[in-house]
């Protein structure tokens, strides 16, 4: 079997970190506040969430139509619509698009998508420069890591992280951690990299079947630099990216950037009907196993999602742990039950890296059952035999013993015999993780079922 | 004055309230038997299968699950004083053959506060005093599970408190409010020892949000929350203790 990724691990090592941490809650929790407060100032917004829910539920229900709706409208547009079965069929895809038109270097806005298909070492083994030019991914891809974040990919790290690698990337002051110097410094860094390139990459926020046109949202507008000065635009778009109508729009746009950071829209919402004049504007539809899940009852719902965070603000375990710790492109709950998809056998840790609080499935704007599912996957899990061994033996021994009264009772008095009579460095020792942080409870006397026993079930005979 | 009938209330005690906390039993049975109801504890009861299917394994649990039907088929009613097991009795409990026994079971166990507050109503517990200041700490399961309050994620439905609103009724306990209404505890079941790092930090940052807002104990429906708080509590050598809501409206003497 793959090796796991070990999520609890990697979060024990960033709540080490003991500011990083309690920055990272602090700030992460402020998103969810700011949501909290933006969606006060919507008081229709339960009917949105179960508006945007609907459309996504019919749009995927009916994808094929839509899916070849766009490609007509857009091609009508003068896009050029490629499609891509998997990961390499698109990385494919692109390379050949560049190749075509001789690109040595490539600005791109930040895609999810393209993170998944990890496109990036891709294209620049074979000779093509990429800068990210999202401000947080540019930031990921000078540490050589992963977006840690949907929205925001380098919350996890301190100011001074940051001066600190400028400094070293791109000969800022390490002393000064002042954000707009920071900012700044990457400006001036980045401009001259965005006039020079030769060719432009984008996601897709929404894919409008009836225009054939989409919709990139940022914040920097960042995006728009990329698609406006260089000649070539291609843009990646997941199938599930796809809304029937551009009214729908309308239900989205009001839900992502409230749900996200708490604003009430992206500072940047830019539509893209075409080509430009003298350009030229390709689209990469991509599956990656979405059609598989598409056909699965309890998993197909993960389709709706827009991606704007709001379930990895308001995780507690997320907000502790750090995204790098589920080690995946997807993190937070809806990483949880997204990555197991792609590989189960790599992911099959990361159902567990939850509390099951249910948090998720409360602020997700399109109603995903985020937590229902990560329970499900637990199950999927356990089912094919993957759950790890402690927990294999563990469980099964306990079953064994809970389905029997006597055995249960035979196992109470073991654990209070063993609980009372144990010094205590056999209790707080490094195998017994209850007690690196916690007190162990106190042993009663009796049981309850003892004390009814001696107090009411004699009255009863 | 109080009108429901006499009730057949099966009691559910979950395996690790009668292993560490036989008091919360005791205080839950006496505190049905003063509201009038006919209580039976079925003797042979062990627990509700959720340890083994929260972990996945619904083959392990599906022979406990199967003994908790046989042990509960009988009453009109079951209630426990867990939300974290009560839910899973009525949201998940389904290792076991879904017959009609089963079913009925699921669809008739109730969780203490729901069963005060949604079945028998109750207007006051004229026995309960409290003079001191409590936090209340909703459990997950309690609150965006069963539906004992308003998730703070719903901020624009009504706010209620089926909790609140019965430790209202408890003469000079006074809630103190903290800042993060119904954020998790950490426990989490088996996660509290295969995330221990992530679980305890939750239960330190919890624990302080109460400390710090001035409370005196840490009120839950939820003993298995509060068995992990306390641990941190006792940790931390923090001022706080931990309470189940059926020993303060059973008029706990402190």
């Amino acid at each position: 079997m793959t090796r796991a990724v070990a999520p609890e691990r990697r979060a024990e090592r960033f709540i080490a970190l003991e500011e990083h941490e309690s920055t990272h809650d602090r700030l992460v929790w402020g998103m969810r506040q700011h949501r909290d407060q933006a969606v006060a100032g919507v008081p229709e917004w339960e009917g949105l969430r179960e508006l945007a829910s609907q459309i996504k539920e019919h749009t995927l229900t009916n994808l094929d139509h839509y899916l070849e709706q766009f490609e007509e409208n857009a091609k009508k547009l003068g896009t050029h619509v490629h499609w891509a079965r998997d990961t390499g069929e698109h990385n494919a895809i692109v390379y050949d698009v560049l190749r075509t038109h001789s690109v040595r270097s490539l600005i791109k806005s930040k895609s999810m998508l393209q993170e998944e298909c990890g496109m990036t070492p891709y294209l620049e083994k074979r000779g093509i420069t990429v800068t990210e030019s999202d401000l947080g991914e540019r930031i990921q891809q000078l540490s050589h890591e992963p977006p840690s974040h949907i929205v925001v990919p380098a919350i996890h790290k301190l100011r001074t992280d940051i001066a600190e690698l400028f400094a070293r990337e791109i000969g800022s002051d390490p002393k000064n951690a002042e954000p707009h110097y920071l900012t700044e410094a990457m400006r001036a860094n980045a401009r001259p990299r965005f006039l020079a390139a030769d060719a432009a990459m984008t996601g897709a926020n929404f894919a409008v079947a009836e225009t054939g046109g989409f919709v990139v949202c940022t914040n920097e507008g960042n995006a728009d630099i990329g698609a406006s000065v260089p000649p070539l635009h291609i843009a990646s778009i997941g199938i599930e990216k796809l809304i029937p109508r551009a009214r729908d729009l309308g239900v989205f746009v009001r839900m992502l950037s409230r749900s996200a950071l708490g604003s009430p829209m992206t500072q940047y919402t830019s539509h893209f009907h075409g080509p430009r004049r003298g350009g030229e504007l390709h689209v990469v539809l991509v599956d990656n196993t979405r059609s598989e899940r598409l056909g699965s009852p309890d998993f197909w719902h993960a389709l709706k999602c827009i991606r704007c965070g709001a379930c990895m603000n308001t995780c507690p375990v997320y907000r502790r742990g750090g995204g790098l710790s589920y080690g995946a492109t997807y993190s937070g709950p809806i990483g949880v039950i997204l990555d197991p998809g792609f590989d189960l056998e790599k992911y099959r840790e990361l159902p567990f890296h939850s509390s099951l609080c249910g948090s998720c499935t409360q602020v997700c704007p399109v109603k995903i059952d985020v937590s229902d599912q990560i329970y499900k996957w637990r199950r999927v899990v356990a089912a094919r035999g993957m759950l790890r061994l402690s927990k294999r033996v563990g469980m099964s021994a306990l079953g064994a013993t809970l389905a029997h009264p006597a055995a249960f009772r035979a196992a109470e008095s073991a654990a209070e015999t063993a609980l009372a009579g144990l010094p205590r460095f056999a209790l707080y020792n490094p195998l017994n993780p209850w007690g690196r942080h916690r007190e162990l409870p106190d042993v009663p006397r009796t049981t309850f079922r003892q004390w009814y026993l001696e107090h009411r079930a004699k009255e009863d005979r | 004055m109080q009108t429901w009938l006499p009730m057949k209330v099966g009691l559910f005690i979950p395996c690790y309230v009668d292993a560490f906390f036989p008091e919360v039993g005791v205080a839950t049975l006496e505190l049905l038997e003063r509201l009038g109801c006919s209580v039976e504890y079925p003797l042979d009861q062990t627990c509700c299968g959720q340890p083994m299917a929260n972990s996945g394994c619904q083959d392990d649990a599906a022979a406990t699950e199967a003994h908790f039907v046989r042990c509960f088929q009988d009453f009109e009613v079951v209630v426990g004083p867990s939300g974290s097991c009560v839910h899973h009795v009525r949201q998940n409990l389904d290792a076991t053959e879904q017959t009609p026994a089963a079913l009925k079971v699921r669809a008739s166990t109730r969780e203490l506060v729901e069963f005060l507050y949604d079945d028998l109503r109750i207007e006051a517990f004229p026995w309960a005093r409290f003079p001191h200041k409590v936090g209340l700490h909703n459990s997950c399961s309690a609150a965006r599970g069963l539906g004992h309050e308003r998730p703070s994620e719903r901020v624009n439905d009504p706010l209620f408190s089926k909790t609140r609103n019965l430790l209202g009724k408890v003469h000079g306990l006074e809630l103190v409010e903290i800042d993060r209404l119904d954020e998790c505890c950490g426990f989490g079941g088996s996660f509290c020892v295969t995330d221990e790092a992530v679980s305890a930090k939750m239960g330190w940052d919890r624990v302080r949000d109460f400390h710090r807002h001035g409370a005196e104990y840490i009120a839950s429906a939820d003993m298995s929350c509060l068995l992990h708080m306390k641990g941190v509590i006792d940790r931390l050598g923090l001022p706080l203790k931990a309470i189940h809501i059926a020993q303060i409206l059973n008029g706990a003497a402190r």
